[in-house]
């Protein structure tokens, strides 16, 4: 096939894969520049001069909406929904190459958990925390312990948002440990068996590092997915939102081009963690085959 | 993401397993650690899924009325939400928002899976180096990286009253007026869902399609079979299982959504999820929860008859 001429097929398909690239970037390119609108501008083309107005008044605040608040909260969900993503799934992964019973039940779990609408699992994992905030009211007034009264709920970040991002990444991270796995030759901790290595050993100075770049494959999934996740979120987080969460509010109530300065902003970040997960990925790579080349 | 498969203990029906006295202590202690290391996944999807699915089921034949809901067993609910479907002469609410969901649904499908598949296909056959595929295969898939309102939000410039669509139009002297219905339209949430969801084709599909042999590409060159045919009757074949894996992605997606409906729709148009959203809101918790399950029930029959046109499980 490669030593073929290209086709007219070929340049057709190229062309298409263009317009494709363009229809996908396009429009966020287009709020990327519209961010830069001039005091005088609106939300739409014609620029009306050049400016970081709109920055500048984002970095005072949108008005009530505690944007900085939103975005530190969903900043620090995402890291601890990255870790446990990664250990999690790392983990499930290793369970799945050896034989469990319940390994067949807990696969299509983590496949359901995926394709369930969201908003079902969300419905869900809110039902479920009123429904124990209802048990914990119904405890404290039953016994008066004291350390029961002041209960307020039990939603929140870390307990039901957390749950509700966790069913999200970790199929992914599961699905991508299997093809890692897939690949990953045993002889490695065969070897490292033989020449008299621990377990713990094993997995620390073989399979990890043989695995790294992968595994900071899992950790941008488990970021990236849960910075911006938002059907999720929706129903099972308590009082404080999450940065999704709010900036699905601001679209119906800002009409000028901060919320273009604040898409800037976020899809900036989500860019640099993107841009430092494949360059960390790659980077090990380097080293992994710069060793390879020095033992091997 | 290019080569998702399951490993083989997964695949292979488990063989008999021996009996438990011959197992030597080690291979005792090997199976307890894979119950160790799969139990944190096993916990965060039984409280996190599990348990909050049963609960919804469990909820959704409760009673309730303004200020609290009461464990006492009801059809009410579920009644509620077919009422006056079985007058015949015109739709009730429920149906009428399931025909517009599924109408999105079916649009989006066609869309995503056309420009799916045409995209996969040239980066799978067309691009020949590997590296620079996988590298248009990233750029494919950073946007789904990031976030999916502010993606949605970048249409408004473009599609706008006075947006860049419609004063290119003008200025062609196109059209005389704006076209109105171009943004918060049922045009725009498809153009969203589409711009949003052709990622989860494009991954599966060109994963399939990476995994055919390329010597069936010349086999049925050399028999003297046209572009065309070999598409048709070797490529398409082979990538059946990515079509059907983002397929049934791109249809539940679109089933449960309420974020862009109402973000791309000015939140003016009904969509099934957001039925959901606003009794829940509303804290009709039982009411929503009976409509979770009518459409997790409509979702899974979607899926069934899909997997029914090929059988994943062999494919994976």
């Amino acid at each position: 096939m490669s030593d073929r001429p290209r086709s007219p097929a070929f340049y057709a398909l190229a062309a298409f894969f263009a317009l494709f690239v363009a229809f996908l970037y396009g429009p966020t390119l287009t709020i990327l520049v519209l961010s830069f609108q001039g005091p005088q501008g609106g939300l739409t083309f014609p620029m009306n001069g050049v400016s970081t107005h709109w920055f500048g008044k984002l970095w005072a605040g949108l008005g009530i909406v505690d944007i900085w608040g939103a975005l530190w909260r969903s900043l620090r969900l995402g890291l601890v929904v990255m870790l446990l993503t990664v250990v999690i799934a790392f983990f499930a992964g290793l369970a799945f190459r050896k034989r469990f019973r319940g390994e067949r039940a807990l696969f299509t779990i983590a496949v359901a958990s995926l394709i369930v609408p969201s908003i079902v699992v969300s419905l869900g994992i809110g039902l479920e925390f009123r429904l124990l905030d209802e048990a914990v009211k119904w405890a404290a007034a039953e016994t008066g312990w004291g350390w029961l009264q002041e209960h307020g709920t039990l939603m929140g970040l870390y307990t039901s948002a957390l749950g509700a991002h966790l069913t999200w990444t970790l199929p992914f991270g599961l699905l991508i440990m299997f093809a890692v796995f897939n690949r990953f030759d045993p002889a490695y901790e065969e070897a490292a068996r033989d020449l008299g290595a621990t377990g713990s050993q094993t997995l620390r100075h073989v399979v990890v590092p043989i695995l790294g770049p992968s595994l900071v494959g899992v950790a941008l999934f488990g970021f990236t997915l849960s910075f911006d996740e938002l059907a999720r979120t929706s129903q099972a987080i308590g009082g404080r939102n999450t940065l999704p969460l709010e900036l699905q509010g601001l679209t119906t109530t800002v009409t000028t081009p901060e919320i273009y300065a604040l898409g800037t902003l976020t899809t900036g970040m989500s860019l640099a963690v993107i841009g430092l997960a494949l360059g960390t990925s790659l980077c090990l790579q380097r080293r992994k085959a710069k060793a390879g080349l020095r033992l091997g | 993401m290019t080569d998702i498969a399951l490993p083989a203990a997964v695949t292979e029906a488990a063989p008999a397993k021996a009996p438990a006295a011959s197992l030597t202590t080690k291979t005792r202690r090997h199976r307890a650690l894979a119950y160790l290391q799969a139990a944190p996944m096993a916990l965060v999807f039984l409280v996190f899924f599990v348990v909050p699915l049963a609960l919804t089921l469990i909820v959704s034949f409760w009673e309730y009325n303004e200020y609290e809901i009461i464990p006492a067993f009801t059809v009410q609910n579920y009644v509620d939400v077919f009422e006056g479907c079985l007058n015949t002469s015109d739709a009730c609410t429920t149906v009428r928002t399931y025909l517009s969901t599924l109408k999105f649904c079916a649009l989006t499908w066609a869309c995503t899976l056309v420009i799916g598949f045409t995209v996969a296909y040239f980066v799978a056959f067309h691009v020949r180096s590997r590296t620079l595929q996988m590298a248009l295969f990233l750029v494919c898939t950073i946007p789904f990286w990031t976030s999916n309102v502010i993606r949605m939000i970048s249409w408004i410039p473009l599609l706008g009253r006075n947006g860049l669509v419609n004063d290119t139009l003008m200025g062609m002297g196109l059209i005389k007026s704006p076209i109105e219905g171009l943004l918060y339209s049922d045009f725009s949430v498809v153009l969203a869902f589409v711009h949003l969801n052709t990622v989860f084709m494009i991954v599966p599909i060109f994963n399939s399609m990476a995994r055919i042999d390329r010597s069936l590409i010349e086999a049925a060159y050399d028999s003297g079979a046209t572009g065309w045919q070999t598409l048709w009757n070797v490529v398409v074949p082979l990538a059946k299982p990515g079509i059907a894996i983002g397929s049934i992605f791109v249809v539940t997606l679109v089933m449960g959504d309420f974020v862009t409906v109402g973000v791309m729709g000015g939140q003016q148009i009904a969509s099934v999820g957001k039925v959901i959203q606003v009794q829940m809101s509303a804290l009709q918790l039982p009411a929503a929860a009976a409509n979770a399950v009518v459409l997790l029930g409509a979702v899974m029959l979607m899926i069934v008859a899909m997997t029914r046109l090929i059988d994943l499980r062999k494919e994976l």
